[in-house]
């Protein structure tokens, strides 16, 4: 039996709901890219209803963490645990608010016709997801290998949202026609990118968690 | 700690009762003015360590020092060491208030008479000057030769301290101080060896984790008579050097 076995209990209980947030947020994240290439809007209008059940659990797991310090007063690595636990849902709410905007450049971009196929924008999308997906089971697994290969991906999404961002704003300039939708696809890329941030955020808490400091991780100690 | 004056340096500390071993090879400094919380599990010598500084243990029969306690830089167990002198200067307060069963006036006089004080204007500012350090003055003014035991537990043991300081000691050493108080009484104990610490270097045990992180900016953690760990309160309770002090402090011990 375990020492402490409420707490133990309470912790697991918070993590299977951060892992239940996570799911929703990956999901909304691979079908926010879905819907704009689809030009699909009863999927986007999916996306935007249902931000508000990811708001709820982001409320309903800093409640369950707020009693966890309340009641169980934890120190040490179980204190740094549930303090990280509440500042990396907020960063998952934030990722679902860009989820959101992202549905609703889809509902915008409804009537556009694409001239251009789009190949970079979901690679792009399913690396940000994949990046939020394994820097909460980094988290979880307090496995900090895992948390730096993570943060290191994001580089790769920089470079990858650079080249959108400049090949949009080329057609932007060069094509008359396509210049509205360009500057929407810069703007998704631009979501896309923040949400790849809020991963290696959540990737610096999982160092936190364990090593009681706080490191940005390209320093590569 | 390099610029922080000491107030006690231990080396090479070992304490036997017959042929238990209490304390194994203490090997630390206590800073003056700080508050140092002395924490860890039933039996790990904490209160015995704590009992050596003040050297209350040469009362227990069997008891064997080796390695040296410097206070102020002089060894205490030291041949010369004058044992009433270091008693003045390093007063103790235990787990229960124990008042003498006299009245509140006698109760802080006690200890300075003992030392030779006699000037009844003197005692009278002791009386006020202790009484209103440990904010008790203007709760009993008016009762100072009522018996100390007709007070509330709370208030005996803050006239306890009270009696503590009457010597002008130089650290005060606490045993438990709160863990027969209710949680008001406890705050205002704790509120006290915080304003204490500005005149005094205080050593606490206590089993109360969290008071030791309200109140202390340092903590050591012993365990079989070791001390595994002793740092920064703030460093100790959010993230311990030592695997053992981690499983401690979260309750994972054992």
């Amino acid at each position: 039996m375990a020492a402490r076995p409420k707490l133990e209990r309470e912790l697991v209980e918070i993590n299977d709901k951060v892992t239940a947030m996570t799911r929703r947020v990956e999901d909304a994240i691979v079908n926010s890219i879905k819907a704009i290439k689809n030009q699909d809007t009863s999927l986007a209008r999916a996306i935007i209803d249902g931000d508000e059940a990811i708001d709820d659990m982001e409320d309903e797991i800093t409640e369950m963490c707020y009693l966890f310090l309340a009641t169980q007063q934890p120190l040490a690595s179980d204190l740094r645990y549930s303090i990280s636990i509440m500042k990396m849902v907020t960063d998952l709410e934030r990722i679902g608010d860009h989820c959101e905007d992202l549905a609703k450049y889809a509902i915008r971009m409804e009537h556009e016709e694409y001239t251009q196929e789009l190949i970079d924008l979901p690679r792009m999308a399913d690396m940000a997801a994949g990046m939020v997906k394994n820097a909460i089971q980094a988290f979880l697994k307090q496995d900090l290998k895992l948390a730096r290969k993570v943060w290191k991906m994001d580089e790769e999404v920089d470079e990858l949202f650079r080249n959108i961002y400049d090949e949009q704003l080329d057609i932007a300039v060069s094509d008359s026609v396509n210049t509205r939708l360009s500057i929407m696809f810069a703007f998704v890329a631009a979501h896309l990118e923040r949400i790849a941030d809020y991963a290696t955020n959540i990737c610096e808490e999982t160092v936190f968690s364990l090593e009681g400091r706080w490191e940005m991780l390209c320093s590569g100690h | 700690m390099a610029d922080k004056e000491k107030a006690f340096e231990i080396r090479g500390m070992n304490l036997s009762y017959g042929t238990f071993q209490a304390l194994k090879n203490i090997d630390i400094d206590l800073y003056k003015n700080d508050i140092t919380a002395l924490i860890g599990p039933s039996g790990c010598g904490k209160s015995t360590f704590l009992r050596s500084l003040n050297r209350m243990n040469d009362l227990v029969e069997g008891c064997r020092i080796e390695g040296e306690i410097l206070f102020d830089g002089k060894d205490i167990y030291g041949k010369e060491y004058d044992i009433i002198a270091l008693r003045k200067k390093v007063g103790m307060v235990f787990q229960k208030p124990n008042p003498f069963p006299k009245s509140i006036y006698e109760n802080i006089v006690y200890g300075p008479k003992l030392h030779g004080q006699k000037k009844k204007e003197v005692l009278d500012e002791i009386v006020e000057r202790t009484l209103t350090e440990v904010g008790l003055w203007e709760e009993i003014k008016d009762r100072l030769n009522k018996s100390a035991l007709g007070l509330s537990g709370g208030q005996q043991q803050r006239l306890c301290i009270a009696r503590c300081l009457a010597v002008e000691p130089e650290v005060i050493l606490m045993d438990e101080p709160t863990s027969a108080l209710d949680p008001v009484a406890t705050t205002k104990i704790e509120n006290l060896v915080q304003e204490l610490a500005a005149k005094y270097t205080i050593v606490t045990v206590t089993h109360n984790m969290q008071q030791a992180g309200r109140i202390s900016n340092r903590t050591a953690f012993f365990l079989s008579g070791e001390v595994l760990e002793i740092d920064d309160t703030r460093k100790l309770f959010t993230n311990p050097s030592n695997p053992k002090t981690e499983e401690y402090i979260t309750g994972r011990f054992g």
